[in-house]
């Protein structure tokens, strides 16, 4: 189509012509943009629930590690007990708050200090002071979970709440550590008070790094005004997802001298949060979904703080259990970890690694079982914060804004009155006053879902090269698009459109193939420690998430060392169990040059520092800028 | 596929050029169409919303109308319809319009030239109300949120203009990276 500049055509008709030109030409470079957001999504996506899947394998390993103890030569029992994480402390509920109390706050600690029963004051001082970055003292922190646990303990599995004549409930999703959001949400909707009650569906830690003050705040809340501030647990509120996903870590930072203790006493307040609350007998509000075997009754008389979601259930030493127990743990992983899809059915959620996807139909029925007309979860980052399905009858509800990355989504909340038509408020934390352009927001996420996949290929390369090489018999170090595509998904085993992508991972030879060494040009290691070579390298670099969360465990007092034995046992282990050939002497050489002051201890953070990447082209920029 | 043809005594264009294009062309297209619908697939089961349908076309290098988009969903749609389309419906209609070269791309210099026709003073910019009256009145209007989402990347913050030469040029790259 031309534009046709003759005098004899209208100005009228030229200037149709071109606005519909210019309106093709910009839907299409919309919809490109739109192709790469959606890809974006997909990328973070992947990884996440790879990673999530991942935690299968740490479970497998500790199984494996308790199969073997005997091996340890005098370590085992010690190991196990850190394995179980039991308190070995015995003391009594009186004895431990007597304690607490006894706690010497200095006269330099300038943050709130909490007294019990809590009041308006001290959530006000709480909120002023993280506001500011200060940290609650350990001696509060303990307390509040303390009465946070006492509190839980009365009460039931699932919460029945109603709305009166002028409330409306606010319903928030998953906060994962993000304090700006929450913050943001008082914010916008006030604070939580008799007026103004309030619902927060799960997965308040891990991720963000203000877990800790979003816990403190909301457990403050529950205190000061228990009929009206509401917790469901989430599949986060767990210690071993908490080993991997950050909140361990962020606790033992924050508080070296009662940061063990912190985190016993956390296990077991999740394990007491409620899984479901209901309102007006007609909405019911879980962190995950339904399966088609859910059922509210049943779920009201389960032992919650017994059944540990799946994780953690091979700790257990004791012979199986009955078969109720099963049902009982099915029901609550059901709850805590599916996710609604839009065909039909009922069926394994391997994506996660736990729960179902469960169809229309599967709600529907079970709305009609319970006389429910509505279904609220979370448990899934949704770009607008929030997404209906299922005919309406199935609402995610996102808090947590610019989760994967700034400006990816945005986060939201619901009010919900008596009439009980759900209202959405969104929002979005933004460290810029000034508002990105979509394709700005597009480029900045993609960029960061490109850098997090160049790295899971890093993390793989001999395996990749391996498998490239077989088909460039000729060693031109060139293969089709079509074979590259097909290496790249067999070995990563992440489902995406590898061939959409690949204009932005590999580069193309004049005669069209891909060069398939130029995915991995954009990354170099960071300093390796000497006597390792590149193979050891790369299983570390795989296996260092898993690593910490090993050295975590190992590491009892939480000091960052741990003795060369341990090290080597575990190292010998682990490798073992992934079926990776190390010689004795490798590991001994790894472990001391590690060892840098001779004391027969090892800094394991200083050890997993070595094992970071840099991306050539961040640092090109960073330099250029 | 040549006896089908030597029975008929013209034979069309897109015949000879069907057969004279390479299986490996034909299964690589087949490829890349199969990789774009299956980020919008997002029950993996083969089936994108009927609504995603452009963008799936458009970010496989095709600049459709709207009125062409209408035409190629009517073909796509069920009997009934579902609201979704089934790849082994979209796949062979989508292969046709990449392999026949609909829909071709507009170039820059095209796109400029329309900026220019739009800018009849000859100003060298465009003001935003100008623009909008255009693009949401005329051709296939543009919904509100379309004209503000163009807006926001194309006026200049300083001068409060569409200098369209710069924007085109920007946007143009953009689209490559």
């Amino acid at each position: 189509m031309r534009i046709n500049c003759s005098n004899r055509t209208s100005l009228k008709g030229r200037s149709m012509k071109a606005a519909i030109l210019i309106q093709r030409w910009y839907r299409r470079y919309v919809a490109h943009l739109e192709m790469r957001r959606r890809y974006t999504w997909n990328i973070f996506q992947s990884i996440e629930y790879a990673g999530e899947q991942d935690q299968l394998q740490l479970s497998s390993f500790f199984s494996f590690m308790l199969d073997n103890v005997t091996q340890m030569n005098g370590n085992g029992p010690d190991l196990i007990s850190h394995l179980l994480d039991s308190v070995v402390d015995p003391l009594t509920e009186e004895v431990r708050q007597l304690k607490y109390e006894q706690i010497v706050v200095s006269e330099s600690y300038s943050g709130p200090r909490l007294s019990f029963p809590l009041s308006v004051t001290d959530t006000n001082a709480l909120l002023s002071a993280f506001k500011e970055e200060q940290t609650l003292h350990g001696k509060y922190v303990l307390q509040l979970l303390y009465e946070t646990k006492k509190f839980l303990k009365q009460m039931p599995n699932v919460i029945y709440l109603s709305t009166s004549y002028a409330k409306e409930i606010t319903i928030c999703g998953d906060l994962h550590g993000s304090l700006d959001d929450l913050l943001l949400i008082f914010y916008k909707n006030g604070l939580p008070s008799a007026e103004n009650p309030y619902i927060f569906n799960g997965d308040f830690v891990d991720r963000g790094k203000k877990s800790t003050e979003i816990i403190i705040i909301l457990f403050a809340f529950l205190l000061l005004y228990p009929d009206h501030m509401h917790l469901n647990r989430g599949n986060h509120e767990d210690h071993i997802m908490n080993l991997r996903y950050g909140f361990t870590k962020e606790v033992m930072q924050k508080y070296k001298t009662h940061g063990r203790e912190i985190l016993q006493l956390l296990q077991d307040v999740f394990s007491l949060l409620p899984l479901a609350t209901v309102i007006d007998n007609k909405v019911l509000i879980v962190h995950g979904g339904i399966s088609d075997k859910t059922d509210l009754d049943f779920l009201s008389t389960v032992e919650r703080h017994k059944v540990v979601p799946f994780l953690d259930s091979f700790v257990s030493l004791e012979p199986p259990e009955p078969p109720r127990e099963e049902l009982e743990w099915q029901q609550v992983v059901d709850i805590l970890w599916s996710d609604p899809k839009n065909q039909n059915g009922c069926s394994l959620n391997s994506f996660r690694g736990g729960g179902c996807y469960f169809g229309p139909d599967v709600t529907q029925a079970l709305l009609q079982k319970h006389d429910l007309c509505l279904l609220i979860r979370s448990h899934e980052c949704k770009q607008e914060g929030y997404e209906l399905c299922h005919n309406g009858q199935v609402i995610t509800i996102f808090s947590a804004s610019n989760y994967y990355e700034e400006g990816s989504n945005r986060g939201a909340y619901i009010k919900l009155g008596p009439e009980l038509v759900p209202r959405f408020f969104q929002y979005q934390v933004s460290r810029s006053t000034r508002k990105l352009t979509l394709h700005q927001r597009v480029r900045v996420a993609e960029g960061s879902a490109l850098r997090a996949l160049k790295e899971k290929l890093y993390a793989q390369r001999s395996e990749l090269m391996a498998a490239f090489q077989q088909y460039d018999i000729d060693n031109t170090g060139r293969i089709s698009t079509s074979e590259w595509a097909q290496v790249v998904e067999s070995v990563l085993r992440l489902d995406l459109p590898w061939r959409t992508l690949r204009p932005r991972l590999a580069r193309l030879s004049a005669d069209g193939n891909v060069e398939y060494g130029s995915c991995f040009e954009d990354i170099s290691p960071g300093e390796p420690i000497p006597p390792v070579t590149p193979n050891l390298a790369e299983t570390l670099y795989r296996y260092r998430t898993d690593l910490e969360i090993i050295f975590n465990i190992i590491d009892k007092d939480h000091s960052g060392q741990i003795s060369i034995e341990e090290f080597r046992q575990t190292w010998k282990l682990f490798t073992s169990h992934l079926g990776v050939a190390v010689n004795d002497q490798t590991i001994d050489d790894m472990a001391r040059s590690i060892d840098f002051n001779k004391d027969g201890s090892i800094d394991f953070n200083e050890f997993l520092e070595a094992f970071r990447v840099v991306h050539k082209l961040d640092v090109k920029e960073q330099q250029q800028g | 596929e040549v006896t089908e043809t030597s029975k008929k005594s013209i034979v069309t264009f897109s015949e000879i050029h069907h057969f004279l294009l390479s299986d490996t062309i034909i299964t690589e297209t087949q490829k890349r169409i199969s990789n774009a619908f299956d980020v919008f697939d997002h029950e993996s089961n083969k089936t994108v919303d009927v609504r995603e349908i452009g963008t799936i076309i458009r970010s496989l290098g095709c600049f459709p109308s709207e009125a062409d988009l209408h035409d190629i969903i009517a073909e796509l749609e069920e009997e009934e319809p579902t609201g979704f389309v089934r790849y082994e419906k979209f796949l062979p209609t989508m292969t046709k319009i990449l392999l026949e070269r609909k829909f071709r791309p507009i170039t820059e210099d095209l796109l400029l030239q329309a900026f220019e026709v739009l800018d009849q003073q000859k100003k060298g910019h465009l003001e935003p109300e100008e623009l909008t009256k255009y693009l949401t009145q005329e051709g296939e209007p543009f919904t509100q949120e379309e004209m503000d989402e163009m807006l926001s990347a194309a006026v200049d913050p300083d001068k409060n203009v569409i200098l369209y030469k710069d924007f085109v040029s920007m946007m143009t790259f953009d689209d490559t990276r």
